[in-house]
């Protein structure tokens, strides 16, 4: 799914990330954990490159997306990120906020149909052989599929009375289950969290874990940094503790937390728990 | 009194009877023209230097860019609006062979004056937009600019909705110098009646009444406004 090749990236003099070689697989849940300032929200920013690395390879299907000559944007579509601070677009409504995303890049992608397709048709004229035109999906039919697929995915988190709201009248765990739900109307291959429940207060962080379970048992691949240790230790096929900018230890949650080899590892268990 | 009387009849004779009414119509329509159309062409630019000068500085061609903006807003800004406007319409579009009226010289001028005022409001709106926001949209995969002007820039424009207010208003005060290449505006029109009868106490006096009144609506206007883009903030 992800597979990342001696990745690296510094701000300045300050080596963040030293070298990182790590791979994601179909369906794998990974869960980041290590101290405050180690890189973890750094390591999962590049990998769907919102910071761009100085060094190394992200390949995601395929295809190398650190490198600068590709459309990263068509890559992002496909992967999934979840903020600590949710980030919900403030100017709209939970509905515009889930749907603005895909309606608007399906229907680019129509237009960039239609023209290719027009061009096509000129060219045509001139050939013996005719190229086939590409399909156009109906732009009414994109808004309608996604607007569908939004509000069945509020009900499934039982928000649907909220479409119309604005996100300043929700509840952080509200909020935070809509940002997961806006990822997930665009049908990422992977979702990425950078410690999703950590703006979360207590007893709002049950509900937003609970979802992230349900995907998790749906078969979600899923890149996580927590500090939930007992979400890690449930749903969690690899932990990775990162320390200084690499990984400085991996294994089975059960291994990690009760048998760490790491010195480091034991140091950060033995500090949080 | 009495004889202020008599200027107040010699206005009244001039506004209506002798068809006064309508001079000052197109001056007003002018004077409307000039700051609508000059701020919406302000808007445009000044949103776009207002990005160019919010982006990262590490690449060569952004800082040479943020340069060029810098010396328009510096130029637009440090020269009297009348010494653009003459500029404008004796040096440049005759330099360029471009033949137009005095009225889109003061649209076009107007416009890249705002601009720059308008930039720098924007620039500040922009900065106090939460750096998350356009975070989630290039997430989803948007791009940058259409990130920009669908997430940040609606939520900058609610910020400075007042300091833009007060940009319109300067600009509707501002287009009283029009008159300087011939275009007939609301000051030029009443200046006529006066002209008419040696008289100008009475045209001056109404000339500044409809200045207020249309400073007055614009800030009844941006209150509706305010408060109709408030409604996605309550309890924030
Ligand atoms: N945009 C940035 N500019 C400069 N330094 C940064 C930036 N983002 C992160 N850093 C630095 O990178 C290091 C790792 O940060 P981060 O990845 O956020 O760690 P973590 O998420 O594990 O707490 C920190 O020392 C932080 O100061
Ligand atoms: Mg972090």
């Amino acid at each position: 799914m992800i597979e990342i090749v001696d990745l690296k990236k510094a701000y300045g003099d300050n080596v963040v990330l030293n070298g990182i070689t790590e791979t994601i697989h179909d369906g794998e849940k990974v869960v980041v954990i290590g101290p405050s300032g180690s890189g973890k929200s750094t390591f999962l920013r590049c990998l769907n490159c919102m910071e761009d690395p100085d060094g190394g390879k992200i390949i995601f299907e395929g295809v190398d997306i650190a490198d600068m000559s590709v459309d990263i944007n068509l890559h992002r579509e496909k992967i999934g990120m979840v903020f600590q601070q949710f980030n919900l677009f403030n100017n709209k409504t939970v509905l515009e906020n889930i749907t603005l995303a895909p309606i608007y890049l399906g229907c680019k992608k129509v237009n960039a149909a239609k023209r290719k397709n027009f061009g096509r048709k000129i060219a045509n004229v001139f050939r013996k052989e005719k190229k086939e035109l590409l399909p156009v999906a109906d732009k009414k039919q994109i808004k309608q599929d996604a607007t569908k697929k939004a509000h069945e995915l509020l009900s499934r988190i039982g928000l649907e009375d909220k479409a119309n709201e604005y996100p300043s009248k929700l509840s952080g765990g509200q909020k935070q289950r809509i940002a997961i739900v806006r990822a997930l109307c665009m049908e990422p291959k992977v979702i990425l969290f950078d410690e999703p429940t950590s703006a979360l207060d207590p007893e709002m962080v049950g509900e937003v874990l609970e979802l992230m379970k349900q995907l998790a048992n749906e078969g979600m691949t899923m890149v996580v940094v927590t500090h939930e240790m007992g979400f890690a230790r449930e749903v969690a096929d690899r932990v990775i503790f990162m320390c200084d900018g690499v990984i400085a230890e991996q294994g089975k949650p059960a291994d990690i937390f009760e048998n760490p080899q790491n010195p480091r590892t034991k140091q950060f268990l033995d500090s949080i728990l | 009194m009495g004889n202020f009387g008599v200027k107040i009849e010699k206005f009244i004779k001039t506004f209506i009877d002798a068809e006064g009414y309508k001079t000052v119509l197109e001056g007003l329509q002018n004077t409307l023209i000039i700051a609508i159309l000059g701020l919406v062409i302000g808007l445009i630019i000044g949103t776009v230097i207002a990005i160019v000068k919010v982006l990262p500085r590490y690449k060569r061609t952004v800082r040479i860019f943020q340069k060029i903006c810098d010396i328009y807003i510096a130029f637009f800004r440090g020269t009297p609006i009348v010494v653009q406007l003459l500029l404008g319409y004796y040096v440049l579009f005759p330099l360029l062979q471009i033949r137009i009226s005095g009225l889109w010289v003061c649209v076009v001028i107007f416009g890249m004056n705002s601009a720059a005022y308008v930039a720098e409001i924007m620039r500040g709106g922009i900065l106090a937009v939460d750096g998350g926001q356009l975070e989630a949209a290039r997430a989803l995969g948007l791009n940058f600019s259409v990130s920009m002007a669908k997430i940040v820039v609606p939520q900058a424009m609610k910020g400075i909705l007042p300091s833009l207010g007060n940009e319109f208003i300067a600009l509707v005060k501002d287009t009283s110098v029009a008159s300087f290449v011939a275009v007939a505006d609301l000051k030029y029109a009443f200046q006529r009646i006066g002209d008419g009868n040696y008289e100008y106490m009475v045209p001056y006096l109404v000339m500044a009444l409809i200045y207020i009144v249309m400073v007055l609506l614009i800030t009844a206007g941006i209150r509706a406004m305010e408060r109709r883009l408030a409604r996605s903030d309550r309890n924030s």
